[in-house]
């Protein structure tokens, strides 16, 4: 294997192998934030906020994944 | 239902404009999209220095970060200057975002959020309007372009102007180096490619892991003055403690203070990535789109990224302000009866 596909192969994983971690996260949180909706709906505005940047920390893991494929795709 | 939508569409004389123009648009962007061959986006992770032949740290992110830094300063001097008793037009708007992170940092922070506030107040908006400013149509398309080596000889004068406008036309919201010269086998890059390398005159400051890290490493150093001005000499005993009962004990906290340590160092590390990694791919995602089909695709990306460029912001601001309120907090319970 030359030097080129192994960089185009190792960014696929890295992005593919990256965003599963932070898929079942952001689910958990998603599925989490919204059985607590359903429980207290008057408290929904700051439980969307809340969610939203725990959605964020959790989406970070898998920017992260995204620019070491960057990194391997582009330089 | 068929008379409904027909209705909606062709209804008024209005409607009859709107939709003809969706549609003309719509078979305009095929017509473009066939006949004008958008070359791919071409990449570049840091910025680019702006002129060949001069200072080298003088980036495209450099001076955008100075223009950020231009809007922020005006806008708070015209605020500052025509302060009223009755607020009115930009000093309401003013007046809300402040009062808005205001209350954000006290929910936090509680009784220090006056002593973080000018902190995190500061990063959130030179955040949020350097992640916005990579969204400004023109940013990261209209550059110079730049001699390569194999073209130095014949045009030797720094800069050669290049205007992007027949096949860089199509890109509206593409934030990132749209044109890449160097490809020959498009029709329209041809024709430029001898001009050398593409520089955009722009670059969004968060799409530099420079300017990411800089906001990273002072935040810390930050945390950590605010660490020592609240407990003194015993915040560090946050990282080097070798108290317990017995000899395990101690061993495990001296272990736990080397991890704090380390996190300490992850933390940099995280803040700096998250930031650039965030708009620097929603900049990718929009070149992207475009690239696929350049005229009505990129647009609910371009929404996306609008917010995601918030949220970034808010994101930096309360993971600063968490830390901040961490680092007042005496560690460990147990060191009090001693």
């Amino acid at each position: 294997m030359d030097v080129d596909a192994a960089k185009q192969l190792g960014a696929a994983l890295a992005m593919g192998l990256g965003a599963i971690g932070p898929g079942i996260g952001i689910g958990l949180i998603g599925s989490k934030a919204m059985e607590a909706m359903g429980r207290n709906p008057e408290a929904a505005g700051t439980i969307q906020t809340n969610m939203i940047l725990a959605i964020a920390f959790a989406e970070s893991i898998g920017i992260f994944a995204l620019v070491i494929a960057l990194l391997l795709k582009f330089v | 239902m068929g008379k409904k939508i027909v209705d909606f569409l062709w209804g008024s004389t209005q409607r009859k404009v709107w939709t003809s123009l969706i549609v003309i648009l719509m078979l305009a962007s095929f017509v473009t999209k066939l006949v004008l061959p958008v070359p791919p986006p071409h990449v570049a992770l840091s910025g680019e220095p702006i002129f060949s032949t001069g200072p080298q740290w003088f980036t495209n992110s450099v001076l955008t970060t100075i223009i950020v830094d231009i809007i922020l300063l005006l806008l708070a001097l015209l605020t500052r200057f025509s302060l009223k008793e009755v607020p009115s037009g930009l000093q309401n708007v003013m007046e809300a975002v402040v009062e808005a992170l205001y209350g954000l940092a006290e929910s936090v922070a509680g009784k220090n959020a006056s002593k973080f506030f000018p902190w995190v107040a500061t990063i959130f908006l030179f955040v949020i309007v350097s992640n916005w400013s990579g969204l400004i149509p023109g940013v990261g398309s209209i550059g110079f372009y730049h001699p390569t080596e194999a073209h130095s000889e014949e045009a030797p004068a720094g800069e050669s102007h290049g205007a992007l406008l027949n096949g860089q036309l199509a890109m509206v919201g593409g934030s990132i180096m749209l044109a890449a010269p160097g490809n020959a086998q498009h029709a329209p890059a041809a024709a430029e490619s001898e001009h050398g390398k593409f520089v955009p005159l722009f670059r969004a400051p968060s799409a530099d892991l420079n300017v990411t890290f800089a906001l990273a490493i002072a935040t810390m150093v930050m945390v950590q003055i605010w660490g020592v001005r609240h407990l003194g000499g015993a915040y560090f005993r946050k990282f080097f403690n070798w108290s317990g009962p017995n000899a395990f004990m101690k061993g495990i906290n001296a272990f736990v203070g080397i991890l704090e340590l380390i996190s300490e160092f992850a933390r940099i590390i995280a803040f700096g990535f998250r930031l650039f990694g965030n708009i620097f791919a929603g900049e990718i995602v929009l070149a992207t789109m475009a690239f696929l089909f350049a005229f009505l695709l990129p647009i609910p990306f371009y929404a996306l990224e609008v917010f995601v460029g918030f949220v970034q912001a808010l994101v930096f601001m309360m993971l600063a302000l968490v830390f901040f309120q961490m680092s007042t907090i005496s560690h460990g319970s147990h060191d009090e009866h001693h």
